[in-house]
């Protein structure tokens, strides 16, 4: 029996290769991942389209989906390329080329929100885990975003938010690796104001009927403070659940309460029942203090406002954008995605179409898809030729700040789409905030994760 | 005053909703012994009849009118109803403005049909297992139900308003004695109470007042005798069941102007009728009428800012969103066969 006696020369080398052979699998993965989660493989790179595909805002997520279909055809060089071809960045034309992102074929996977928060960041977490998704985005309700803009951040990737109007959203809940084109609360509300004081005058008694969840909070406060600077007096805020269908029990008591303005909170399904209540009631018949009653709605969808039938007509509020805007960004828009599907865009498609066309822009700009690299593009960028006009993504809360859109009821509408006109387009400047503005504070951006 | 008023009002009209829904839940369970959780999916399916028949009465012909355009800069499509073409533009109209109130006659058989196939088709064969399955299948079937309508109409809320004529409010303080404009309320909502109690009515006059009535009345409080005697009981419990979805049905299809029917307010309101029926003792057709009623008066007055305010202020807040369970635990601890269940029902 031969024994292999131990020296000092062989026991150095046998290190050496040990400690290389543990060393290989960890410089294998860094290189292959380049240092964050989800690095593309091969010749395309996949996104997570995560939006309400069954549940109340199924219709909107339907159309969100339908948008996000269009931004990986122009991205992918398909189609008449929308609006790649009027995107514009710091004064030069964006850095998209029709050929994927950054070379790779962009494809896509979906997931349900259901419109619960549970639900959207178990599709998340799914579509990042075992789909290998490098950004998520989409989402119709700001709980929901909030949620998955959570759960993006401790992933380590990108959120691109859909449709969340919350304060909350880019304010206490905001986080390094989201960003939200929608605009906000806080937005509607000063640029709703002005207009609904030139309307309806100063000395006016308003009564919230607001939704009892964190966009109905950060909405009425918004509202209540910018109408009250303009000289309203708010009389009574009282909080609905989400869940209530016959708000009549919540109608019943404005008709006597000494206001004679009606501000609904709501949206969605809650918008549409609780307006066609209000209508039952009779209140935009009624006189009060010596003043036509009136109701105010100040974050509409055109694709709710169809659900509220006429009671819509000749009612305030704000949207995001909207399909009759006769900017060439827009038009492109409108008629890429109307010949594609028969019917114009929502605000909702419009806004993840967009974020879609943000995310590869700044991919490009960086040249990685590291989540840091591109957080950084994206921060501070100026873009305009989305629909929007001059945009910009402030760095401070990852908030684009761009000009908003006051729509009322149309009267006399020419077909089922014509549903809202576009009284205002209120300047950016006017609907800026500082980023550490009381109706945001207490939140922190923190650290870009990358994942790995 | 006038406030309390005008929230008994709210609670009547919200009772009839329940009401309607849970006599129709009671019925079943009376007669066949079957805990139907897809009684709000009947509901929805009657609301949608309205819709259909809506979408029916206006069917199109398409004509191009080349001033007009439309989103993309085509000519537009314009749209003539069928109906109008046929009748006349004002026949035309004024038929498509009363759907709602004239697909009342299109529910019915449609509902019937409904009723017959669901029973025949499924819940037969689970008449004897246990409630649990019961609950299980006819859940399932809901969401089924719910799915189908989902796919086929959309997600969103679709208008269906009242006729004209119909619309708008009423001031029904005036014949009280209060002041002009103190307490008004929809005129719809009023007819929705009133259709309400007609149906009841009817449900009630039938069981009591005719034969077949005589013998379903027979089978509830025992059907094996019933059955001794030759009667083919198990027949007129199919019936039974096509009756208590038209019942559900024409609750739904009344509904729609109040709120813009979608493919959820069936699940919106299953609950809630299920505790009505618990409240108002399982099996008891007064009893589902009257707590129906009840719980809704109880709802609406809950959900006034004086009322609120004092159940916060001892710790209770939203009350406004428990009060019909509260109720429903009360009623079941002190008396847990329910208002006016038959005695021994649910006290084992």
């Amino acid at each position: 029996m031969t024994l292999i006696k131990p020296t000092r020369r062989g026991v150095i080398q046998a290190g050496a290769l040990a400690g290389a052979g543990m060393a290989m699998p960890t410089i294998l993965t860094a290189a292959s991942h380049a240092g964050y989660r989800n690095a593309p493989q091969g010749g395309s790179v996949t996104l997570g389209f995560n939006v309400p595909q069954s549940g109340p805002y199924a219709d909107e997520g339907a159309d969100e989906l339908r948008a996000y279909e269009l931004a990986v055809e122009h991205l992918n060089g398909e189609g008449d390329g929308g609006m790649m071809n009027t995107f514009m960045t710091n004064g030069s034309k964006a850095a998209l080329k029709g050929n994927g992102i950054l070379g790779k074929k962009v494809e896509f996977v979906t997931g349900d929100t259901q419109t619960k928060s549970d639900a959207a960041r178990a599709s998340a977490k799914s579509m990042i885990e075992k789909d290998g998704a490098i950004m998520i985005t989409g989402g119709s309700s700001s709980g929901v975003a909030i949620a998955v803009q959570g759960l993006c951040q401790e992933a380590g990737v990108i959120f691109m938010a859909g449709l969340t109007h919350s304060n909350d959203t880019t304010g206490k809940d905001k986080k390094a690796n989201g960003f939200r084109h929608f605009f906000n609360g806080y937005m509607s509300a000063a640029a709703l104001a002005p207009v609904l004081e030139k309307m309806y005058g100063k000395d006016r008694k308003a009564y919230h009927l607001t939704a009892d969840y964190t966009w109905g909070w950060t909405q009425q406060e918004s509202i209540a403070a910018a109408t009250e600077a303009k000289g309203w007096e708010t009389v009574k805020n009282v909080l609905t659940p989400l869940a209530t269908t016959d708000f009549s029990s919540y109608v019943a008591p404005v008709l006597n309460s000494g206001a004679d303005v009606l501000v609904l909170n709501h949206y969605g399904g809650n918008m549409v029942n609780s307006l066609t209540s209000a209508v039952q009631f009779g209140l935009r018949d009624k006189q009060v203090n010596g003043k036509n009653f009136e109701i105010v709605v100040p974050l509409y969808s055109r694709l709710m406002a169809r659900g509220a039938g006429e009671n819509v007509k000749g009612i305030f509020g704000s949207t995001n954008w909207h399909w009759s805007l006769q900017d060439e960004a827009s038009k492109a828009f409108v008629k890429s995605f109307g010949t594609k599907y028969g019917f114009p865009p929502s605000q909702a498609a419009h806004t993840v179409y967009c974020q879609t066309l943000l995310y590869a822009n700044a991919c490009e700009m960086a040249g990685t898809f590291n989540p840091c690299g591109v957080g950084e593009a994206l921060e501070g960028l100026q873009f305009d030729g989305l629909g929007n006009g001059a945009t910009e993504y402030r760095a401070d809360d990852h908030q684009c700040f761009k000009d908003v859109l006051v729509v009322k009821g149309k009267d006399n509408p020419t077909s089922e789409f014509d549903l809202l006109e576009v009284v205002e387009v209120t300047p950016r400047a006017q609907v800026e905030y500082a980023p550490d503005h009381a109706m945001f504070a207490g939140g922190d951006l923190g650290q870009c994760n990358p994942g790995a | 005053m006038d406030a309390i008023l005008l929230q008994i009002l709210n609670g009547l009209d919200k009772g009839s909703a329940y009401a309607l829904i849970a006599l129709g839940l009671t019925l079943i369970f009376g007669t066949l012994g079957v805990v139907n959780f897809a009684h709000g999916a009947l509901f929805m399916i009657g609301a949608f009849c309205a819709v259909t028949l809506q979408k029916i009465l206006t069917i199109s012909s398409i004509s191009i009118d080349p001033e007009k355009k439309d989103f993309l800069g085509n000519p537009m499509e314009v749209k003539t109803p069928y109906v109008e073409s046929w009748f006349g533009e004002a026949t035309g109209q004024l038929i498509i403005n009363w759907s709602v109130p004239l697909a009342i006659l299109f529910a019915i058989p449609v509902m019937l049909a409904v009723g017959y196939i669901m029973e025949r088709g499924l819940i037969k064969h689970f008449y004897k297992r246990p409630h649990a399955d019961q609950i299980l299948v006819t859940f399932g079937l809901a969401i089924v139900i719910q799915e189908i309508v989902k796919h086929y109409y959309g997600a969103n809320p679709i208008p269906t308003p009242a006729p004209d004529a119909l619309r708008g409010s009423f001031d029904f303080g005036v014949l009280l004695g209060f002041d002009p404009n103190a307490v008004i309320y929809p005129l719809w909502r009023l007819v929705y109470f009133a259709f309400s109690a007609l149906v009841i009515g009817a449900v009630f006059a039938f069981l009591q007042f005719t034969t077949f009535g005589m013998v379903v009345r027979a089978g509830m409080a025992d059907r094996e005798t019933v059955g001794l005697l030759g009667i083919n009981i198990d027949r007129r419990f199919t019936l039974t069941f096509g009756i208590a979805a038209a019942v559900a049905g024409l609750a739904g299809v009344m509904y729609t102007p109040i709120n813009s029917p979608n493919y959820h307010m069936g699940m919106d309101f299953l609950v809630l009728s299920f505790v009505v029926v618990v409240v108002g003792g399982m099996g008891s057709l007064p009893g589902a009428v009257l707590a129906g009623f009840l719980l809704g008066i109880l709802e609406s007055f809950a959900a006034m800012n004086e009322v609120k305010s004092f159940f916060d202020a001892i710790y209770l807040p939203s009350i406004d969103q428990i009060i019909i369970y509260l109720v429903a635990i009360i009623v079941l601890l002190a008396r847990p066969r329910g208002l006016m269940g038959r005695k021994g029902v649910m006290e084992e």
